[in-house]
């Protein structure tokens, strides 16, 4: 990505480091630092929203490496997120609730799922194939709902606290740590993916699918390796998410839980792994926000009856403005916010480039 | 035996309505209209409006709120659907999901997530009727067989014989040369969504009549689409046959096995449909990835 104001990479290595400059290398150092202290002065509500983003950045990470760099629509991806917490369901049911168990179960029957979706998903495409991973989505929860229904308690099944031996994970603040170090993980595993042989062979066929068969890319086999890597980690999210919450219930996982991720890969830009943190954390704010702000102006009573209405509205007309207005989404404002502060006094880079 | 062929047919119809605003929509601009099930929840609420001020005139109510639903899908095409000409289709069908988001909440916030029945307003009753052969019905049943009959048969004639609907053939077959012989296809795509919130709007008043209205109506239109797209999206035809078979296999599915696979078994069929023939049973055939 290059700078405003004639600030290019000459090497390889240059290219490919994930921090470059010492101005990054120093923020991501205080960003870290920050994050690690920040549970001393928080109050647990706030650490609670970051936990909450951060598990919501897992799920929007994973749909980003299918959607924004292989290029392939899904609409199925609450799907996966269910088939992975419902492993974890089905594990707790049979008396097996060690997380050393679930989370790599979860990513395994993610990974299954995702070749049975990829392998169609080679002869559909663009609307064809997001009609399929709709279907896959009523498919898996159709499942989920008769294990709730035979096995389950009627509504739903309870997760005990992941143990780690002698170790629970319990608590705000723990839970505040596990997911935002995971979500961290996650963020180096996708940006490591998009820089390596394996991105470049998905974003190539992203672009233009035809030219990236004529250089040699495998296009089958790294279309369906889009779909394994992105549904393994959701599925892993869902399994996650069903240990956090403490209880799966397959009401949870509509179709809006699916639209509400495409709308975070969108809001944050897709393509991009920052595009879909920042996508995450707007889409999960966004409703503590609105609630903020009817606080704060002080609305007659019986405002807390239109609240949901509101919130649900606010998020259409958000993604609506996003796609029609600010189709590259917030990275693309930051993109340009950067720019501009680089340049400053000027207003054009001086040469023209891609980006 | 009679009475699962009758249920099949009334199933069917309903599908039907709602898969035909899916294919008109689709026809015209290569849009597939999520937003069609909330625009169905749209057209009863309408009706509940318009029943609610002027209580007691049957007649009066039905048509104004379908007319009304035909100039909110105008005003959809003109208002969020024509600014997203020239950009990639996905983000176009996203911006329809986003109006399915946008309605449902306008409809939560004027008319809570209550339950609701228009039927008292109106002053009809929806009593059972006795078919022959022994199949019971509801009268409303009837009514949608009826209605999904009658929009058919217009629909035909209209694309068929008159010139507006041959000029909307047309445009959807090409816009660019549609264009060049002097045919507004802003118009006609306008109108087709206009027809298409007009087919939405009767499966609305009908199934708010014979069953409930509440909000989350829409969900009716997901399964609905598995319709048009059995059928094959661009062929109004094919809606028939595949409103038949989804309807057949829900209702069958329903009988002699799991209720919950009522839910599920439109997108079963969907998903076999897409692995033997994306382009569904009447549709135009398109080119297959090789692999």
């Amino acid at each position: 990505m290059p700078l405003g104001g004639g600030y290019f990479k000459t090497t390889y290595a240059g290219d490919l480091a994930l921090v470059d400059t010492r101005l990054r290398r120093t923020a991501l150092a205080a960003a870290l630092l920050a994050l690690l202290l920040l549970p001393r002065f928080a109050s647990s509500f706030v650490l609670d929203l970051i936990t909450q983003t951060a598990l919501a950045a897992i799920g929007a990470l994973a749909l980003n490496l299918l959607t924004g760099l292989a290029g392939q629509v899904s609409l199925g991806h609450a799907g996966f997120i269910a088939a992975g917490a419902f492993t974890t369901g089905v594990l707790v049911e049979h008396r097996m609730p060690s997380p050393l168990l679930a989370l790599p179960a979860a990513a395994l029957v993610g990974a299954v799922l995702g070749v049975v979706v990829g392998i169609p998903a080679l002869r559909l495409k663009g609307l064809y194939l997001a009609l399929g991973t709709l279907a896959l989505h009523h498919v898996v929860l159709y499942a989920c709902g008769e294990f709730q229904n035979h096995w389950g308690a009627n509504t739903g099944v309870s997760i005990p606290p992941p143990r780690f031996g002698g170790f629970v994970l319990k608590g705000t603040i723990a839970w505040y740590y596990a997911l935002t170090a995971i979500a961290g993980l996650v963020l180096v595993l996708s940006v490591n993916l998009q820089r390596s042989r394996t991105g470049r062979a998905w974003m190539a066929i992203r672009d233009r699918e035809i030219a990236a068969e004529s250089v040699g890319i495998d296009v089958a086999r790294y279309k369906v390796l889009a779909f394994v890597w992105s549904s393994a980690l959701t599925s892993v999210a869902g399994a996650l998410f069903a240990y956090q919450r403490a209880f799966v219930s397959v009401e949870a996982f509509g179709f809006f839980l699916a639209i509400e991720y495409i709308a975070m890969v969108i809001i944050g830009g897709l393509g991009s792994a920052l595009g879909a943190v920042l996508g995450a954390a707007f889409v999960t704010l966004l409703p503590y926000g609105i609630d903020t702000a009817v606080a704060a102006l002080r609305v007659p009573g019986g405002a807390e009856y239109y609240l949901f209405p509101l919130k649900f509205g606010a998020f259409g007309l958000l993604m609506a403005a996003f796609l029609v207005f600010e189709p590259q989404g917030l990275v693309g404002v930051w993109r340009r916010v950067r720019n501009w502060v680089f340049l400053w006094p000027l207003r054009y880079r001086p040469l023209r480039s891609a980006s | 035996m009679t009475q699962v062929l009758a249920t099949t047919v009334v199933v069917a119809s309903l599908y039907a309505l709602l898969a035909a605003g899916y294919v008109l929509v689709y026809r015209a601009t290569r849009v597939l209209n999520l937003a069609q099930g909330d625009m169905m929840t749209l057209g009863g609420y309408f009706l509940f409006f318009v029943a609610a001020a002027v209580p007691g005139r049957p007649a009066l109510s039905i048509v104004t709120a379908a007319v009304l639903s035909a100039l909110a899908g105008f005003a959809i095409y003109r208002l969020l659907m024509r600014p997203m000409a020239g950009h990639p289709i996905f983000a176009a069908v996203l911006v329809t999901v986003t109006l399915g988001i946008l309605l449902r909440a306008a409809i939560v916030l004027v008319y809570t997530d209550r339950i609701r029945h228009p039927l008292p307003l109106l002053g009809l009753a929806n009593p059972p009727r006795r078919l022959p052969g022994g199949a019971v019905v509801s009268t409303f049943d009837l009514a949608t067989v009826l209605a999904a009959a009658a929009l058919f048969i217009a629909l035909f004639a209209f694309l068929r014989l008159s010139p507006l609907g041959i000029q909307m053939r047309a445009a959807g077959e090409k816009a660019l040369l549609a264009a060049q012989r002097g045919i507004n296809f802003q118009l006609l795509f306008a109108l087709s969504w206009a027809l298409a919130g007009f087919a939405g709007a009767l499966a609305g008043i009908l199934y708010a009549n014979n069953v409930r209205l509440d909000p989350s109506l829409g969900v009716l239109g997901l399964k609905a689409f598995a319709v048009a797209l059995v059928g094959g999206l661009d062929s109004l035809g094919g809606v028939i046959p595949g409103a038949l078979i989804v309807a057949a296999i829900e209702v069958l599915s329903v009988r002699y096995g799991d209720p919950l696979l009522a839910d599920v078994s439109p997108f079963l069929c969907l998903l076999a449909m897409l692995l033997v023939r994306p382009w569904g049973l009447f549709g135009t055939k398109e080119e297959l990835e090789r692999v």
